[in-house]
């Protein structure tokens, strides 16, 4: 009886040391060497794995970021400056502050001021949607209203306004991390500079069809008439292919083109009102 | 027992409702809007300015590729605009606007009824006067025929199927050249044979034409090396792979050409293209337009000119009715729905169907109860629950190529089939999309 | 005239949905229940109706105040579960078992996992196994006193499966218990002892043939397993036709032609492809056939199939339909 019972308890601790043993020799040939600073840093990003970066997640970031020589070219837009320099102190490097941003919707298409043509009946995506056909309305650039952007976002700021049938942005809540900018198969949406006190001037529209097209389509679309060019005093706006486009690095939000805008197309935002009380160009939020 | 492919496949109803409505010649247009991509490939360059005289047949353009095709006038008169025009989805492309001033005929071109016969070309010559033609296929792909009439140097044809098949429904186009005209699209099939070099011929077509089958198999008495194959009906027996494997039972590899089966497959309508053009000097102007709908006053086929507008043909046929809810170029399985009805014809338009809410309305969608109709009904053997439920997690692109969604041939039998009405196409169509993006942007081997 | 619609291809669909399904599937057990009513009388009617209301409303309740999310009970699959699981049950069961079985089989089989398309065992079986381990003695006594029209004498006893088992038990053989137990016409139209689904193959077989016609299922999973239970109980038979019952008294009795046409062949819990479904019912025969030889329950189809409706994941996987232009080997 006793010689069973000391058998089986040397069996199992003769098993278990030869196990340990094995386990070691293994545990030091496959020793995966991970610098401890890539948890570091992982601990100090936001953790949401938006991928906004362009990184696979925000271990891969902090993987590549510690193997880099610098911080150039890396930038979590969730975190933005607060959370780079953290990263920056933590491993001992110079990091350059970056304006914040935000995504911009470029179409104000919505229901009332853009005409139905003809019904989608297909799956509620804008990809199948605009991989079929030009789209519900005679604008073949604007917003289709299938959300694609809302289901990419993450950060629950972007929505398909039911009665405008097109995206709007939450610019508060926006990271910037771009998901949408790539959701959306007709690249409406910018990330732009999120600018002084939140202001912002932009073209809402990126149509670029000719003018006559553009207008018998869209009230509010953007005929490249060249007006808002010929104002800007910094020459920050350009006209190509029959739409403006406003360079927000140069723009000094003087909104002069605003005003000269005949069909409104270009938006303001966040400006406190005007003291003149004149015919307001088209102030909607986007 | 009559032949046809041997995976998947669906019976929708046939409606060959304008199968009895002779070929009827569509009455002269004031303007002609000749779009430039008519062809698979990259679209031609016009050759022609504003101002220009021109007439029926002159090129106006010229291919701007090795995948590419000549455009003729299809209308004699003057170039009124060179410029962009929305096509059937609405999309911008460069057309050629011709208003017309009678109808004068270039001089080589024989417009007579005679039968001609004899092939006296060579292989070259053939394919230089297809070319010259811009003869594209006309089952829907709009390939340019030259390019398929000489295959690659390292592979051989064995035979050419003619695809009488027309397994969409409503289309008759088809059916109706074959009863018209058989002699003259064997002829074709003849010229094409020559053209590669190969002594065996088929014409494949369902067993619900009876008479196109029976004007076929009486014209082909006259042509011993072509045999014409009756198949039983079932979509998609059209498909380039699927008629191959029905009518000569092999199967085309995945990743591979047809012709790596020995076989070369040309639509009817492209075969009495091509007998046209060599043996007429006529190049491709005009093509039979079937105009249907149950909710229709009446059932057309037209031989339309090319860049007819579609709301003129809808107008000459007795015009919209007021339930129509959908506007369809081509059959209802494949073709494609109309977005804007001023676009004009190109030369694969094969049909111009009208379909009303009930009968085209999307159901909705509920949960997939996983039947497997949708995998018993692919007639590529694979799995469209698994695909949609890939491409719906996002992203799974290593595994939706593993499950060969490159081989999807778009034919909609399982949207078709799909108790649940799930639109399973609609989501294999991106990923496969995607996914082929992902494949040719790889170094090859 | 009104905006036209504008779809990507194809325009048109197939007549069939998943109302029209499942309709055919209830549609198929008319049969099976009318023999049952006829049979057992009113208690069977009564254990129906039962079930269906409640996997009815039990779905319906979930799906409003639960989920909160849109309700599907149109889709009728709740019914045909309700109706699966009446004809699992002693025809004289009280009713408020059947409530009880119903409620786990849509909450807790079905609901649980997602609904519709997404539970892995078949709530209706899952039903019948949890109130055959919680009321085995109701589970398996039929008491049919109570035949309507007088079509089958009273009777009161185990299912003949039972009643061999217990026979086998107790030291007879074979020879001794079939000489007072039913002929084959008996079996193959009034088995009188049995749950409601069991009584009459004919009914079910008619069934069978209904859902082959309207192309609902296919017949490789039913005939599969009627082969393998054929088969491998015929082997057995031959070793030792004292010991063990004859393959045609083990497909004719028990559930095993209830359960193969219409709980193995449920779609969410059966395999995709003709591959994956013949191992699954090859499996299905096998488990059968050894629980009823070996196992201490008289029958084992219901287990047969929850245990191999864990396989179908891993079938789904590994199983792939014949690709085109994929060279045979």
């Amino acid at each position: 009886m006793t010689g069973t019972i000391l058998f089986t308890i040397a069996c199992l601790v003769a098993l278990g040391l030869l196990f340990a043993v094995v386990l070691y020799f293994v545990a030091q040939k496959f020793k995966v060497e991970e610098d401890p600073r890539i948890g570091t840093v992982e601990s100090i990003l936001p953790g949401a794995n938006c991928g906004g970066c362009g990184q696979a997640g925000c271990h891969a970031f902090a993987e590549n970021v510690v193997k880099a020589p610098s911080m150039d070219g890396f930038f979590c837009p969730v975190g933005g400056n607060p959370v780079m320099a953290k990263v920056a102190e933590a491993l001992g490097r110079a990091v350059e502050e970056k304006a914040p941003m935000v995504a911009v919707m470029r179409c104000s298409g919505s229901l009332a001021n853009r005409a139905r043509t003809n019904v989608y009946d297909g799956y509620s995506s804008c990809k199948v949607m605009a991989s079929l056909y030009a789209g519900d309305t005679g604008c073949k650039f604007g917003c289709l209203g299938k959300g694609d952007c809302e289901a990419a976002c993450q950060f629950d700021a972007i929505h398909v306004d039911p009665e405008k049938g097109i995206a709007v942005v939450d610019e508060d809540k926006c990271t910037a991390c771009g998901s949408c900018v790539k959701a959306c198969p007709k690249g409406i949406l910018e990330l732009r500079a999120k600018g002084f006190k939140n202001r912002r001037v932009f073209v809402s529209c990126i149509n670029k069809d000719k003018g006559a097209v553009t207008r018998k389509a869209c009230s509010v679309g953007c005929i490249g008439c060249g007006k808002c060019a010929k104002t800007c005093p910094f020459g920050a706006i350009t006209v190509e292919n029959n739409v403006a486009y406003i360079d927000f690095t140069k723009c000094k939000m003087c909104r002069k083109c605003v005003e000269v805008c005949p069909t409104h197309a270009i938006h303001e935002v966040n400006f406190p009102p005007k003291p003149k009380i004149e015919e307001k160009p088209n102030e909607e939020n986007v | 027992m009559k032949k046809t492919f041997r995976i998947g496949g669906v019976h929708p109803h046939d409606n060959k409702i304008s199968a009895e409505a002779a070929i009827e010649v569509f009455p002269a247009i004031e303007t002609a809007y000749v779009s430039m991509a008519q062809h698979l490939g990259a679209p031609a360059t016009p050759v022609v300015a504003v101002g220009d005289k021109v007439k029926v047949g002159q090129v106006i353009a010229e291919p701007s590729g090795f995948i590419s095709a000549y455009v003729h006038s299809p209308v004699s008169g003057t170039v009124k605009s060179v410029g962009p025009r929305a096509d059937i989805a609405g999309n911008m492309v460069p057309h050629v606007e011709i208003t017309v001033e009678g109808d004068e005929w270039m001089e080589d071109i024989d417009r007579s009824d005679r039968i001609i016969s004899e092939i006296p070309y060579s292989p070259e010559e053939i394919i230089e006067k297809v070319k010259k033609a811009g003869v594209v296929g006309l089952g829907g792909a709009s390939f340019p025929t030259h390019v398929k009439l000489a295959p690659p140097k390292d592979k051989k044809a064995e035979c050419l199927i003619l695809n009488g098949t027309e397994c969409e429904p409503y289309l008759t186009s088809d059916d109706r050249i074959m009863r018209e005209r058989p002699q003259e699209i064997l002829i074709g099939g003849a010229i094409m044979m020559k053209a590669l070099g190969v002594t065996r011929g088929y014409v494949g077509i369902e067993e619900n034409k009876p008479a196109a089958i029976a004007s076929m198999t009486e014209a082909a008495k006259a042509f011993p090396q072509i045999e014409v194959v009756t198949l039983k009906k079932r979509y998609p027996q059209g498909g380039e792979k699927q008629l191959i494997d029905a009518v000569i039972r092999r199967q085309v590899p995945s990743g591979a050409l047809p012709i790596d089966t020995g076989a070369v497959v040309q639509n009817v309508g492209t075969s009495l293209a091509v007998y046209e053009a060599v043996q007429k000097n006529k190049p491709t102007i005009d093509n039979v337009i079937t105009v249907t709908g149950r909710c229709l006053p009446a059932q057309h086929n037209y031989k339309v000119r090319i860049g007819t507008p579609m709301s003129k043909i809808l107008e000459v046929a007795g015009g919209l009715p007021e339930n129509a809810a959908k506007v369809i170029s081509g059959g209802p399985m494949m073709g494609r729905a109309i977005a804007n009805l001023d676009a004009a014809t190109v030369k694969a338009n094969g049909a111009i169907l009208v379909l009303t809410e009930a009968e085209t309305r999307r159901r909705s969608e509920s949960a997939c109860i996983r039947c497997s109709k949708c995998a018993s009904a692919c007639p590529m053997g694979l799995e469209p629950w698994l695909l949609n439920k890939l491409s719906r997690a996002g992203g799974r692109y290593d595994e939706l190529e593993k499950e060969r969604v490159f081989d999807c041939i778009e034919c909609g039998c399982c949207s078709f089939t799909c108790p649940a009405g799930i639109p399973l196409l609609d989501m294999i169509r991106i990923s496969k999309a995607e996914v082929m993006k992902i494949m040719r942007s790889r170094p090859k081997k | 005239m009104n905006k036209l619609f504008v779809s990507p291809s194809p325009h048109t669909h197939g007549p069939e949905s998943t109302q029209t399904i499942m309709r055919d599937v209830l549609i198929a057990l008319t049969p099976a229940m009318l023999v049952s009513v006829l049979a057992s009388g009113w208690s069977a009617l009564v254990l129906i109706i039962a079930g269906v209301a409640t996997c009815v409303l039990t779905e319906f309740l979930i799906q409003k105040y639960l989920i909160k999310g849109p309700v599907t009970v149109c889709d009728l699959s709740a019914a045909v579960t309700g109706v699966l699981l009446a004809l699992n049950l002693p025809p004289n069961a009280p009713w408020w078992l059947i409530v009880i079985g119903s409620v786990v089989a849509i909450g807790v089989a079905k609901m649980t996992f997602g609904g519709l398309g997404q539970n892995i065992f078949n709530p209706a079986l899952v039903g019948r196994v949890f109130l055959l381990v919680s009321f085995p003695v109701l589970m398996t006594t039929w008491d049919d006193a109570g035949s309507m029209f007088g079509i089958v004498d009273a009777f009161s006893g185990a299912t003949p499966l039972g009643a061999v088992k217990e026979g086998l038990k107790n030291g007879q053989t074979l020879s001794q218990l079939t000489a007072d137990n039913l002929t084959f016409s008996q079996q193959f139209f009034f088995n009188v002892g049995g749950s409601a689904g069991e009584l009459s193959a004919l009914a079910l077989i008619l069934g069978f043939i209904y859902l082959l016609c309207r192309r609902v299922i296919k017949a490789t999973i039913p005939v599969t397993i009627l082969c393998t239970v054929f088969v491998v109980s015929g082997i057995f038979w031959l070793a030792n036709p004292e010991r063990f019952t004859n393959p045609v008294f083990n497909i004719f009795t028990g559930g095993l032609l209830l359960g193969s046409i219409f709980m193995a062949t449920d779609y969410v819990t059966s395999p995709m492809t003709t591959k994956g479904q013949i191992i699954f019912a090859v499996g299905i025969g096998l488990i059968t056939v050894f629980v009823r030889y070996f196992g201490s329950y008289p029958e084992g189809v219901s287990f047969a199939i929850l245990i191999m409706n864990c396989t179908v994941p891993l079938l789904n996987k590994y199983c792939k339909p014949h690709r085109f232009g994929e060279v045979k080997k």
